[in-house]
């Protein structure tokens, strides 16, 4: 008799210590089988040039002794996300995973379940021996009521251990899989059964088909302290009534093989095609005085993109400038505020602790900060805000019915313009008034039919402006 | 051409120009932006971005996109990163390249999303299991963000080890003009190791075991040399150091308070200068030296006095000289400010 040469492998495995051809896994053992039909289909398919195997932890960690092919080792339950990028990187690869339970059904199980959930690109391969062999015998999701382990001495007790868990049955659920089949390897009629399930989930790989997942109930004599004979009866007489053989799904007729990736532009032409913000280099001018402004109120008032439009100006301008929110719950709450600095020279800290100017757009912002304005600083408020926390001595306090005439030009959430109007007339921000009215229109960039009316806003903002400034003199003081 | 951006989305624009093929990100806040940036941004030019599962996820795809011969990043907040240790540690073992940004939050445990540096010693004294090291960049500019991703992808595929960019809320929310890369980098060759599923490249394995205890140490040992190799790459700016009096050191956003500090200092006529490593790993120690032997010095940080700890040993490492440095920090997202500095600062100068 002649034997017939195991194709897909290695010549000899020297995992087992020297060069021979037995394994190093124990008498009875299903990783040799397994091992040996998936060599055979990644051969009989022309894969092996294509296939990578990413490998569990266990005992089959040492699969790259064996499988001809590129390979792998994942972080114990963490192939499916590995294999997920190997899938975005290497879309004509033939993707393979090898997984026991532990592995896939308990450290790893959500990495299985939302690579199965996106359809990936792989063929799963799940070693079910309703053990942890490697690690020495202890329970694993798929151990059996009852039985003794490590960690189960008394026997698995639902009440305190859980069901066995059903993998293929819960992957069944999810809508994107292509192929589900529960096979077994423990005598010569379900081995032959199992190698089709391999050579189909490896087509469906070599045709870019989908996820593809195989679940193999195995025998572990070792750890079950009996010979070969007895394990393949308990994969038969014990594991097959939790776990039925069988195919649960099979789309793999009516699955469409993935689109080649579609041609698209170079990351400089993409930047340089969205060439907005566009703005002169900042210069060093030791002469400009360093300004800090602080911006609150409600969020969509317009708190933030207002601090933007006048860190737009200052960059037209040439002077540095940064702008810095507040963000999280704080944001989520309700209140919005931003910090922008102007200067003639690089900034250090983009923080604002303490403001030369401070714009308020309600009342809540206006008591939390009215405090913090430097001397000869400038507060301006709108015009709903209640003065009664005193501004700090030699603080200018002035008023702008910004939220009164956005409503009136029929755009509330222009409430902003009106403070930009103000900051613009009074000339506190050291920018000029016409890179305060670019920075306007600009950020009406994508909304043309705002600008005119923001515009106008302006206008009639400062034209209130100049009125409050000739009776200043009975500045706002309580 | 210059664009005003957010730090985290600086982020993006450096990952793009550097030929990152893959984003990998689960959100948090405040490192969000980075994936929505990403998620914008990288089909457009026809890369890749996935929303992973969690951190855990995202570090292994990572480390599967890595093996892949790809350039690939993920970017996180403080639980997030935690998470990553294991990837990290598994990237490092398989010496496989990647980026990791941390846009640190306050801690420990869920804590809150403002800005702190309490990842210090997590991210340069390795946070992962085994000893291994990474390549830790401290940026302190929205600028910075999107140099600092470029140079971490360039570090971490010279060193073949994952590059972590060490950043915080601040800078990640913090809006500034960035001039853009002027060229997108070529891609590297990964042939020789990664794993293509082409006939090429059909023998190379990627793994991090080492059964045998003397493999396995020897692999540590060449390990750690090559760690010791990283250390031409260190780099540190010192700002107006040369005759200060006062040193005050600092990194990332803490170097942007002191250095306002420095400035008004300066101009009251003290001598006041900055040392801010621009590597933490490795780490700029001869320069330290440099920079403060025989002056007063100042720690500006946002954490416990992590990093503090490491200026102290890092000085007695490199030239055995003791010096503990004064500590001026916040925690708990409260950050610094300048007067604090300041008064510290001025207390010093008059002892």
């Amino acid at each position: 008799m002649t034997l017939k040469k195991t194709v897909g492998m290695y010549e000899s495995f020297i995992r087992s210590g020297r060069a021979t051809r037995s394994t190093h896994y124990c008498a009875g053992c299903g990783h040799g089988i397994i091992h040996k039909l998936i060599a055979e289909a990644m051969h009989e398919l022309g894969l092996q040039d294509r296939a990578i195997i990413i490998g569990p932890i266990g005992c089959s960690v040492f699969g790259y002794y064996y499988w001809d092919c590129a390979n792998l080792s994942a972080a114990h339950g963490r192939a499916p996300a590995a294999g997920t990028a190997v899938n975005r990187l290497r879309r004509d690869a033939a993707l393979a995973l090898y997984q026991g339970d532990g592995d896939l059904g308990a450290i790893g199980f959500n990495h299985t379940f939302q690579a199965a959930s996106r359809g990936e690109h792989m063929a799963v391969f799940f070693i079910n021996n309703a053990t942890y062999g490697m690690t020495g015998g202890q329970m694993a999701p798929t151990t059996l009521i009852g039985d003794r382990t490590m960690t189960t001495p008394y026997g698995r007790d639902p009440l305190t251990d859980g069901y066995p868990l059903h993998v293929c049955e819960v992957l069944n659920q999810l809508k994107a899989p292509v192929y589900i089949e529960r096979v077994s390897v423990a005598d010569t009629p379900r081995i032959m059964r199992a190698r089709r399930a391999v050579r189909k989930a490896f087509e469906i790989q070599r045709d870019g088909k989908g996820y593809a997942f195989i679940e193999f109930l195995s025998p572990c004599p070792t750890t079950l302290s009996c010979d070969a004979v007895q394990a393949a009866r308990f994969c038969i007489d014990r594991m097959e009534p939790e776990f039925p053989l069988g195919c649960l799904r099979d789309n793999s007729a009516a699955a469409v093989s993935r689109a080649p990736r579609k041609k698209s532009v170079s990351v400089d032409e993409f930047f340089k095609r969205s060439d907005s913000g566009q703005a002169p280099t900042a210069e060093v001018d030791r002469g400009f005085a360093e300004r800090h402004i602080k911006f609150a109120g409600f969020g969509g008032q317009g708190v933030l993109s207002l601090g933007i439009c006048v860190a737009e100006a200052a960059r037209l301008e040439r002077r540095f400038t940064t702008w810095f929110p507040t963000y999280g719950p704080e944001q989520r709450g309700g209140a919005a505020a931003c910090s922008v600095i102007i200067s003639g020279a690089q900034i250090g800290s983009p923080v604002v602790d303490s403001p030369h100017v401070l714009v308020c757009m309600n009342q809540p912002s206006y008591e939390r900060f009215a405090a913090t304005v430097r001397s000869g600083g400038t507060i301006i408020v709108d015009s709903t805000v209640q003065l009664d926390v005193k501004a700090p001595d030699g603080v200018n306090v002035f008023r702008m019915p910004a939220i009164d005439l956005s409503l009136k030009f029929g755009c509330p959430k222009s409430a902003n313009t009106g403070m930009l109007a103000a900051l613009a007339r009074l000339g506190v921000t050291g920018l000029s008034e016409e890179h305060l009215l670019a920075a306007l229109d600009s950020s009406f960039r994508r909304k043309p039919e705002l600008m005119e009316t923001n515009r106008m806003l302006f206008r009639e903002a400062q034209i209130w402006m100049d009125k409050q400034k000739e009776c200043s003199k009975e500045r706002l003081k309580t | 051409m210059t664009k005003f951006v957010k730090g985290n989305e600086a982020v993006i624009i450096g990952a793009l120009y550097a030929g990152c093929d893959v984003y990998f990100g689960y959100p948090i806040t405040p490192a969000s932006e980075i994936a929505h940036a990403a998620a914008k941004w990288f089909p457009a030019v026809g890369r890749d971005f996935l929303q992973a599962e969690c951190e855990t996820a995202s570090i292994n795809m990572v480390y599967g996109a890595a093996a892949a011969g790809g350039l690939a990043m993920t970017a996180t907040s403080g639980p997030g990163m935690s998470l990553m240790q294991e990837g990290i540690s598994y990237m490092a073992g398989a010496e496989l390249p990647g980026v990791i940004v941390n846009i640190m939050r306050a801690g420990p445990g869920l804590g809150n999303v403002y800005p702190e540096q309490g990842d210090y010693s997590q991210s340069v004294k390795g946070g992962g299991h085994g000893n291994y090291s990474c390549v830790v960049l401290a940026p302190a500019s929205v600028q910075e963000m999107c140099d600092m991703t470029m140079r971490a992808f360039e570090l971490s595929f010279k060193h073949m080890t994952p590059a972590i960019m060490l950043a915080d809320g601040l800078l990640g929310q913090m809006m500034e003009t960035l001039t853009l890369p002027d060229r997108e980098r070529p891609k590297p060759d990964t042939s020789a190791w990664a794993l293509h599923g082409t006939a090429a490249t059909r023998q190379n394995l990627i793994t991090s075991i080492y059964l045998d205890a003397a493999t396995q140490e020897e692999h540590n040992l060449r390990l750690q040399a090559k760690y010791a190799g990283m250390r031409d790459d260190a780099r540190h700016e010192a700002y107006l150091c040369g005759d200060a009096d006062l040193v005050l050191v600092a990194y990332g956003i803490s170097s942007r308070i002191a250095r306002s500090a420095a400035d008004i200092l300066r101009a009251e006529g003290a001598k006041v200068g900055v040392f801010r490593p621009l590597t933490l790993s490795p780490f700029p120690e001869k320069a330290l030296c440099g920079a403060l032997d025989g002056r007063k010095s100042l720690v500006v940080e946002l954490s416990a006095g992590q990093f503090r700890e490491d200026v102290i040993f890092r000085m007695a490492s490199a030239c055995g000289h003791c010096v503990i440095p004064a500590l001026c920090n916040r925690m708990g997202g409260v950050i610094v400010t300048v007067n604090e500095v300041l008064e510290q600062a001025r207390a010093l100068l008059r002892r």
